[in-house]
């Protein structure tokens, strides 16, 4: 076929350039949800617990990913300076994926349990208070901006309905029933037991330390879980992923 | 050719001026009752804008309602002349918010510490602002301009042009008040929620509809090699767009989604969206004016058809891989970083393809960049076009990506794409284009023209090189060993060190800014006291 016959028919120009551009993006894409290993095997990841989701969501709002990365590379340096690179499976319950592209900050895939609540607090107000060099901005208004759990149950049930790992549903119908009992008790310290059962390993204090439930107090949980969660000591790199 | 054989298209007569005026009450309505049933306080603003939109599309219509129909006999370049002023006026938003958060990031006293206007929620205003408002602007009114005059007729379904222009701009208005509300999805280069991403989706279907009904009613037997580019643009742009927005929102009266797609799989979505807005919205389309203005502007033919036929296909093709060179090293499977790196240095070929095409394209006329600072500004943007296109390819070459990643270098190579390519191509064209829409020969000053290709080359140049020296070097100081084993620097040391670099980028982009400005300044002085021309399907100004 001569080339001419694209020049002379809109419709034909038109189909060959749809059919043109979509290969790449389908032999790079759709394998990704289907290859077995694509996803690694581990033990200790679970879902968010509603008061880290409702962080993660500040989070997302407030844009920290435009300066800070949640992927740690497996170089050297990066391992001695953030810990463990970062696994696929650690970031499988992450709607959407935070991996960032650029570090003006330094990576948090792995910050959780690293500083105090209190660091966080005084660093979220004033990054300079504790960093003299930072050049983040201050996040004082977080701690003024009170977190209602009510409805809460309702991100439960649309993170339900999203594609993951190939399989909905990563909340069941008692997380969602309990999604608000769960931020309360996580956020205050009290009546643990539903949450600890429901999300291992999840801690629950008064993150923000002003007896308030705000965005601080999600915040600082979320920033807290970041990369506590998968066991290393089960874990065995897959060489031919 | 003689004008007027398609006057009778798409002019909606009274009872289809009934139908929009009742279409457009009841979009207000449903707005306001969104807005009344609204969950968080961001959603109910937008909702209210939106029927505010409405009601002003309303009454436009009323107001017009039993006049007789205007003449549309000529080409319909009123819209375009609205994109053009539309461009110039984003250009220089953009570029404004881009000062600023340069100078946030020099001295973080700039950040206020008021949610609206840190920078986490000031950088998407203006990555959005220079890429869609300013980038698609230029865009829609170019690729408006150029599919009437290669195809010799006017705009297709009447009004509908308008509708891009207007919902193109009630979609940045949404974005950018959304940014700074902290509505965001969280993906680079597309942040907006899903319910902008909706009305995008609707107006971009909108202007597929006028471009390619344009070119189905043709004068000219062939489709001129510009409108290639262009169509590939709109077509893969909604592609990329419906597919990286899929997301489930946690009520429909609220702003909040959850992309649908999560980590790795989520993170490849996004890159091939994101690397292609930069193949297709920043190049693809913007090759398109290259292929129209260039030749109009130099009087030459264009170089080499056939090589515009090889790089045309190359392009697209192979642009569509690139994605995963912005995840090397990530826990993105290995294959799909090496498909993605290998077909990124492949991409060098076609892109130098088009740059030589375009370049070349002066053969026989390289005296005219002594005399006319329009033609110089385009070459200047098609070098920095193939110094950008070698310099992706290099960087993504896993082993040069490994220092170049997560660092200002990847600033500094965006840049010099969009400031040197983008930026000076889509101005060019304006100062090309603004006089012959308002009839006048020239623009008011080309002596201004040649102080802002100097101002904006100069500013690139600065911001450029200020980023190399601190990507290179931060990258450095990441992965820097003392004698003991032990990493040299802590990861603030590394921070301290950038201040110099931030002001001198921040300097360059004031640079680059106030060539803008004076471009302001040039085409006010182009239009004022000057009448809009219609110029008659099918023939050209003797100017053009």
């Amino acid at each position: 076929m001569k080339h001419e016959a694209l020049e002379k028919n809109a419709t034909l120009l038109l189909i060959f350039s749809l059919l043109v551009v979509t290969i790449g993006g389908l032999v790079q894409i759709v394998p990704l949800f289907f290859i077995q290993n694509t996803i690694e095997k581990v033990d200790g990841m679970r879902p968010y617990s509603p008061l880290e989701l409702a962080g993660r969501n500040v989070y997302v709002r407030e844009g920290c990913y435009v300066c800070h990365s949640q992927m740690i590379r497996p170089f050297r340096d990066e391992v001695e300076r953030y810990g463990h690179y970062s696994l696929a499976a650690e970031s499988q319950f992450d709607h959407p994926f935070q991996w960032g592209s650029k570090r003006t900050g330094p990576d948090l895939a792995r910050v959780g349990g690293k500083y105090s609540d209190e660091w966080h607090r005084q660093h979220l107000v004033n990054p300079r208070d504790v960093v003299p060099e930072s050049i983040m901005p201050g996040y004082p208004f977080l701690a003024e901006k009170p977190l209602d759990p009510k409805g809460f149950g309702a991100n439960l049930v649309a993170m339900n309905l999203t594609v993951n790992n190939g399989k909905g549903g990563m909340y069941s119908q008692e997380d969602i029933d309990n999604a608000e009992a769960d931020m309360v008790a996580q956020a205050t310290g009290q009546n643990t037991e539903g949450l600890l059962k429901r999300y291992p390993k999840a801690v629950a204090r008064d993150f923000g330390g002003d007896g308030k439930l705000d965005e601080m107090d999600a915040l600082i949980a979320y920033l807290q879980v970041l990369g506590t969660l998968v066991d290393f000591s089960t874990f065995k790199a897959d060489m031919s992923r | 050719m003689g004008a007027g054989t398609l006057t009778q298209k798409g002019q909606p007569s009274g009872g289809g001026a009934m139908v929009m005026m009742a279409l457009w009450g009841l979009l207000a309505l449903f707005a306001i009752t969104m807005g009344a049933k609204a969950v968080d306080t961001p959603f109910a603003i937008h909702m209210f804008i939106f029927a505010l939109a409405a009601i002003l599309a309303l009454i436009f219509k009323a107001r017009g309602f039993g006049k007789p129909a205007p003449d549309t006999s000529g080409y319909m370049d009123g819209v375009v002349r609205y994109g053009a002023i539309a461009t110039v006026f984003w250009g220089v938003v953009g570029l404004l918010v881009g000062v600023v958060i340069a100078l946030q990031l020099a001295y973080p006293a700039w950040n206020p510490d008021l949610e609206w206007f840190n920078f986490g929620r000031l950088r998407p205003l203006h990555t959005s602002a220079v890429i869609f408002a300013f980038g698609g602007n230029a865009l829609i009114a170019t690729s408006f301009y150029v599919v009437q005059r290669t195809n010799r007729t006017r705009l297709a379904l009447g009004n509908l042009a308008w509708f891009v222009f207007w919902g193109y701009q009630l979609f940045i208005v949404l974005a950018a008040t959304g940014y700074l509300l902290g509505v965001t999805e969280g993906r680079e280069y597309a942040e907006p929620e899903w319910y902008v991403d909706l009305w995008l989706t609707v107006v971009w279907v909108a202007y597929f509809l006028v471009f390619f009904g344009t070119l189905l009613q043709r004068k000219e037997s062939h489709i001129y090699v510009a409108n290639w580019f262009y169509l590939a643009f709109i077509v893969t742009i909604a592609m990329l767009h419906i597919v990286n927005n899929l997301s489930i929102p946690v009520s429909v009266f609220g702003s909040k989604s959850y992309s649908l797609f999560s980590g790795v799989q989520d993170a490849l979505t996004q890159w091939w969206y994101g690397h292609n807005a930069v193949g297709f919205f920043l190049t693809a389309g913007f090759l398109g004016m290259m292929y129209y203005f260039i030749p109009k502007r130099a009087n030459r033919p264009i170089y080499s058809y056939r090589l515009s036929i090889v790089h045309f296909w190359s392009l697209i093709f192979l642009y569509i891989w690139a994605g995963p060179h912005h995840l090397h090293y990530t826990a993105l499977p290995d294959w799909a970083q090496t498909l993605g790196m290998v077909f990124s240095i492949m991409l060098w070929m076609p892109s130098w393809g088009g740059m030589i095409n375009g370049l070349m394209t002066l053969s026989g006329a390289w005296d005219k960049l002594r005399t006319d600072p329009v033609l110089r500004m385009m070459v200047i943007s098609v070098a920095f076009y193939g110094m950008s296109t070698f310099e992706g390819p290099m960087m993504s070459i896993k082993a040069v990506n490994s220092l170049s990643h997560y660092t200002d270098w990847t600033i500094g190579h965006v840049h010099s794409g969009a400031l040197g390519w983008v930026g000076m191509i889509s101005m060019a064209c304006m100062y090309h284009l603004i006089p012959r829409l308002w009839g006048r020969k020239e623009v008011y000053s080309l002596r201004l023209v040649s102080w802002h290709v100097w101002l904006a080359t100069l500013g690139i140049v600065v911001y450029a090189a200020a980023m190399w020296v601190a990507g290179i070097m931060q990258g450095l100081m990441w992965r820097e060993y003392d004698a003991n084993g032990f990493l040299a620097y802590s990861f603030v040391e590394t921070v301290e060190a950038m201040h110099p670099y931030y002001v001198i980028r921040a300097f360059g982009g004031a640079l680059f800014l106030v060539g803008g400005l004076i471009m302001v300044y040039n085409l006010y002085r182009t239009i004022k006291g000057a009448q809009p021309v219609s110029q008659p399907v099918g023939m050209v100004s003797a100017a053009a």
